[in-house]
């Protein structure tokens, strides 16, 4: 074998030196150094003599140990990722209506978009809130909304991702709540929460509390779903925000899994045993637009994951190793020029995603660097899932680019950059150390601006941005908000406010304030409370009180 | 020696997109700007304010959250009430090209939308600055 190798090595340099320098001196290539998309240098050809495989350490079989050729043993032969556009504007009212809009469309899950007062646990009637309702997603703000939001939708026949970090305690509760009045059980539910507030500090910035509360806050969640809500995906730990703020590859890797290692610890801290929670972990990339590179970045992500959780954790359970994840296309890849173009891109990332072996994917709209999606652009995003899907063969074999010298190149690049960014990160004293010293943040900072320079320098090309660019006409039936979105959630809240028992409000609300100012779980509390229809914000303005608030450091 | 020319970056409303805040503010800076950069979620009300302790010639504000239309000229209000008449106001972000015209009607100098290089806004910026 490696007699074989040796002379391989030495055929490629005598390629090299003849047949390649003979093309060279004739025609230059296009440019002294290649990269990928985020800067790993690529060479000319990877031959078997470019990448080191141990095929059964580090690739193995799927659904087995360290699971880089996939989770599943069948992968999309058994059943194919879960189609799920994440959607929600306006009131509660026309969201049900998108929902069920996708639903008949073949959409196999939702992915709820909340507005961005739910996201920061401010009511409507907020000073704050003014011209920000319903504007991004749904404006909810209370029990009442949600009953309206999953109105006809059986909670016990669909999965519900929801987009919800620093409130998400009270936003499950909801959930939990609405389908008890459906008479549906709470350990029926499938879904998500997104519930990862490391990364709203280092790049999403939707938090409320410190760290420590927060932490607390998501350990109490891991606990009273691993109790009550069994088949819920207790945290979804996102890179897909650190990428959209300009990480490369491996940092969008590095830092996800070094918050991931940050939760799994403060969830040990808090008495819990690892292979209780941790098959109910799952994460959330993104997909840019370098198809070799993303596909690569997943197999590391997931090879990578699997020997932290079995090796450092001494996790036993084979669920506890398994990297399950939802991608989403690169919204920040998108170009608001010639957005038609936007529908190709779209196609790469998810192709990537699916290569990459996701358990479920969001494809974005070709309109979405001008505004929210129509009906129309968000039908042909899930036509393209579906003609990937059934028309492209991806789906056929499992991680049909694995054996490639370059994938697998990638992939060994990906994954010991990651290692690097986690092992310095745990040097700090782990992730929360590192982002209160703005590591994260600076790391991707820079990253965000050595591409700008690079897309302004021309050195990178963006199709119709700084290069084939045309005059063109802004174009016209974009989706809009109503402004009066607000004045009727501020008349609902009160009509809801005048309704209630606000005796039974303020009692449990005086029963979370103590729960909060003791050591116990905060779910059972705040349950009552959503119950009792409190809003989020007198949920949240309690666990404000009793928290405090995040001050970020801002640099740049 | 020529006085730099002062921007704040402001993020007003409460999405926490700060990307390309952040990467203009590292442009400006790297154009000879003097740079303050506010942080995440702030009203009006703070910008202005804070517009008036730094003494600056610009306020640039970067906001992808769809509330452009209520909190831009909210801004150029609240500068104006303190009488910071001849703080030239720029935006930037998710704005559609249809509500651009209400928004220069209401005081904000130029709108730059995605895909703008860095360089048009230090442009503009230096000319209507020296202009003024």
């Amino acid at each position: 074998m490696s007699e074989q190798l040796d002379r391989i090595v030495r055929e490629k340099e005598r390629w090299q030196e003849t047949t390649v320098r003979e093309a060279l001196s004739r025609f230059p290539e296009r440019s002294e150094q290649f990269t990928t998309n985020s800067g790993v240098p690529v060479e000319r050809l990877y031959t078997p003599a470019d990448v080191q495989i141990d095929y059964l350490n580090d690739l193995g079989f799927p659904g087995e140990y360290p699971f880089t050729r996939g989770v599943q043993p069948t992968m999309y032969r058994g059943r194919l990722w879960t189609m799920r556009q994440y959607a929600g504007f306006g009131t509660a009212e026309e969201s049900n209506q998108r929902y069920k809009y996708l639903l008949a469309n073949g959409q196999m899950g939702l992915s709820v978009a909340f507005d961005l007062p739910t996201q920061i646990g401010l009511d409507s009637d907020s000073p704050l809130a003014e011209g920000e309702v319903g504007k991004v997603g749904v404006a909810i703000d209370s029990l009442a909304d949600m009953e309206v939001l999953f109105d006809g939708i059986p909670l016990d026949k669909v999965s519900t991702s929801m987009t919800i970090n620093a409130p998400a305690a009270v936003l499950l509760a909801m959930y939990i709540a609405v389908a008890e009045k459906q008479g549906v059980p709470s350990y029926k539910l499938q879904g998500t929460i997104q519930n990862d507030i490391l990364k709203e500090y280092v790049a999403r910035g939707t938090y409320i509390f410190p760290p420590g509360p927060s932490m607390r806050l998501i350990t109490d969640i891991f606990a009273f779903c691993e109790e009550h809500v069994p088949k819920w995906n207790t945290i979804s730990i996102s890179g897909y925000h650190i990428r959209e703020a300009g990480s490369t590859a491996a940092q969008e890797v590095g830092f996800t899994l070094a918050n991931g290692i940050e939760y799994v610890r403060a969830a040990i801290n808090a008495g819990l045993k690892v292979d209780d929670f941790a098959p109910r972990l799952s994460f959330f990339f993104n997909a840019h637009n370098d198809f070799f590179e993303e596909v690569a970045k997943f197999r590391a992500a997931r090879r990578l994951w699997a020997r932290i959780m079995k090796e450092h954790f001494g996790a036993k359970n084979p669920k506890s190793w398994m990297l399950r994840f939802h991608t989403q296309t690169g919204g920040s890849t998108l170009t608001a020029q010639q957005p038609l173009n936007n529908i190709v891109r779209v196609t790469l990332q998810a192709f990537a995603a699916v290569c990459g072996g996701t358990q479920s994917l969001h494809t974005n709209s070709w309109d979405e660097a001008l505004c929210l999606p129509t009906e129309e652009s968000v039908r042909v995003a899930l036509r393209t899932q579906q003609i990937i899907a059934y028309e492209s063969g991806a789906a056929e074999t499992i991680d049909p680019l694995a054996g490639s010298y370059y994938i697998e190149h990638l992939t060994n690049t990906i994954e010991a950059e990651a290692k690097a960014y986690i092992d310095k990160i745990e040097a700090m004293g782990g992730a929360v150390k590192a982002i209160e010293a703005g590591y994260m943040q600076r790391e991707i900072q820079e990253a965000a601006y050595r591409y700008q320079r690079q897309v302004e320098s021309g050195e990178r090309i963006i199709v119709g941005v700084n290069k084939f660019t045309v005059e063109e006409e802004p174009p016209k039936n974009l989706l809009k908000v109503d402004p009066k979105v607000q004045e009727a959630q501020i008349a609902k809240l009160r009509k809801l406010k005048a309704e209630r028992s606000q005796a039974e409000v303020d009692a449990r609300l005086a029963d979370l304030r103590a729960a909060a100012q003791s050591t116990a779980n905060l779910m059972p509390p705040i349950l009552a409370a959503v119950k009792a229809y409190a809003t989020l914000q007198e949920i949240c303005d309690v666990l404000r009180d009793v928290f405090g608030e995040y001050q970020p450091s801002e640099e740049f | 020696m020529e006085r730099k020319i002062r921007v704040l970056v402001a993020k007003p409303g409460l999405d926490g997109h700060d990307r390309g805040a952040k990467v203009v503010a590292r442009a400006f800076r790297d154009a000879g700007f003097e740079v303050i950069y506010t942080g995440l979620r702030q009203t009006p009300e703070q910008i202005a304010e804070a517009a008036l302790q730094e003494d600056v010639d610009v306020v640039a504000l970067s906001i992808l959250s769809g509330a452009h239309n209520t909190l831009l000229p909210k801004t150029v209000e609240a500068l104006r009430a303190r009488g910071l008449d001849d703080v030239l106001v720029v935006g930037g972000g998710v704005i559609p090209a249809e509500d651009i015209p209400y928004l220069k009607e209401h005081g904000i100098a130029e709108i730059f939308t995605p895909g703008t290089p860095t360089s048009v806004a230090v442009e503009f910026i230096r000319q209507h600055v020296q202009a003024g």
